[in-house]
């Protein structure tokens, strides 16, 4: 059990909440953490918070079930139950030395907000970095005054786009993957972490693929019915996989034939 | 300074074109410049004049009653806005409007396609060329019909 810090509303439906981990908490980007809410549920949530800050355990939720609605209503002072870090990660540091683009949409952001600060905190290892990150509309896209911030930087391209919005939004209107198209990076030394609704991901590996990306440097985040979180009760099984053991990170090489499976 | 010519080939859809080619279309074009919020055209208005964006941006709207123009896409350096030029009954859709200060090359829609009727290869191989512009932006448009960013549950 571990007491919440703070809570921000990033959304109209969408939480950041912040534990107290007590002893330092380590883990790495892209694992994720089972939340219990007391009388409730647990649910599998993405750490979203900085691998560096092990004081604070981050997670960005959506409030869309029973379970992940009375995470979003912890209020200071309250507790919430945990259970890990599992999971396998971004591949961070197969990434250095090359170009690294993430792909994010809607709250696909979460998980590789993580990845992203990992890859800014020694930003000498790597060659360009972008980041593309779309959402349905500006009101719903996260983490609002750190985007504003990582558009500031002259060390990271960042480009975002949004599926619909009124005539006074002055951003990008459009889907993500199209962005894959004109970012600049080196296909052929390129490393892309992908995280968001599988039909966007299935859009954005196929753009990579285009621009001449090869299966194995595409890494997706997938997410199913996580239940035990390590691997016994197979409720997260995707083909031979299952998912909390053997990902949730992914080569699109290794994930993209099941994928391509109804009702899988 | 670039001809206009040089200027459409770096624009990918006529990329690759030879300079004979390109020369023929540079023909039909000029340049122009939009101030923040002039309007290309608007819905309905005839579709004689289609654009190549080289730096800016431009929205595409649609006005729906009681409500603020909706944008529906944007579109930036290098894209092509408007293939109505092309196909009957020559009218446009939806509105564009410059967002910002926008540079580009405004062809002619009507001078092209008596180009393309007289040269049957041009106008095959600009058909083919416009077809994957129709084609890249229908299927994002079959990306957002499915509100992916939507709540699960209501599928």
């Amino acid at each position: 059990m571990l007491p919440v810090l703070t809570t921000r509303r990033e959304s109209e439906d969408t939480f950041t909440v912040e534990l107290d981990p007590g002893d330092r908490l380590a883990f790495a980007p892209g694992q994720f953490m089972m939340l219990y809410a007391f009388g409730t549920g647990e649910a599998a949530i993405s750490i979203s918070g900085d691998p560096a800050e092990a004081a604070r355990l981050v997670h960005t939720v959506r409030a869309l079930g029973p379970t992940t609605q009375a995470i979003c209503a912890v209020q200071p002072g309250e507790v919430v139950g945990v259970r890990g870090p599992f999971g396998r990660p971004w591949p961070v540091a197969e990434a250095e030395g090359g170009d690294v683009v993430i792909v994010a949409g809607g709250i696909g952001l979460a998980p590789l907000r993580p990845a992203l600060l990992w890859i800014l905190s020694r930003r000498e290892r790597y060659e360009r970095v972008t980041l593309l990150y779309g959402g349905r509309s500006p009101e719903q896209l996260l983490y609002g005054d750190e985007l504003a911030a990582w558009r500031e930087r002259d060390d990271l391209d960042v480009a975002v786009t949004v599926d619909v919005a009124r005539s006074d939004w002055r951003g990008r209107v459009g889907v993500v993957p199209a962005l894959v198209a004109t970012a600049r990076f080196d296909p052929a030394h390129t490393v892309a972490m992908v995280c968001g609704p599988e039909i966007m991901m299935r859009a954005t590996a196929s753009a990579l693929s285009d621009r001449g990306v090869s299966a194995e440097r595409i890494h997706l985040s997938l997410e199913r019915n996580m239940q035990c979180a390590f691997g016994r009760c197979g409720h997260c099984q995707l083909g031979p996989t299952l998912l909390c053991r053997d990902g949730p990170v992914f080569p699109y090489a290794q994930i993209a034939p099941w994928m391509r499976v109804w009702e899988l | 300074m670039k001809t206009l010519d040089a200027l459409l080939s770096e624009c990918p859809v006529f990329t690759g074109l030879d300079g004979e080619t390109l020369e023929l279309i540079a023909g039909c074009g000029r340049n122009v410049r939009f101030p923040a919020e002039q309007h290309l055209f608007r819905e309905g208005e005839a579709a004689d004049t289609f654009y190549v964006v080289r730096h800016g941006v431009i929205t595409l709207e649609m006005r729906v009653p009681a409500r603020r123009p909706l944008v529906i896409e944007t579109l930036h350096d290098g894209d092509v806005v408007g293939w109505s030029w092309l196909v009957p009954p020559y009218r446009w859709a939806f509105d564009a409007r410059a967002a910002e200060p926008t540079a580009a090359v405004a062809l002619d829609g009507a001078c092209l396609r008596e180009k393309c009727r007289e040269d049957p290869a041009l106008g095959y191989e600009l058909l083919q060329r416009f077809s994957q512009v129709m084609v890249e932006r229908l299927q994002a448009a079959r990306l957002r019909l499915l509100d992916v960013y939507g709540d699960p549950r209501a599928a």
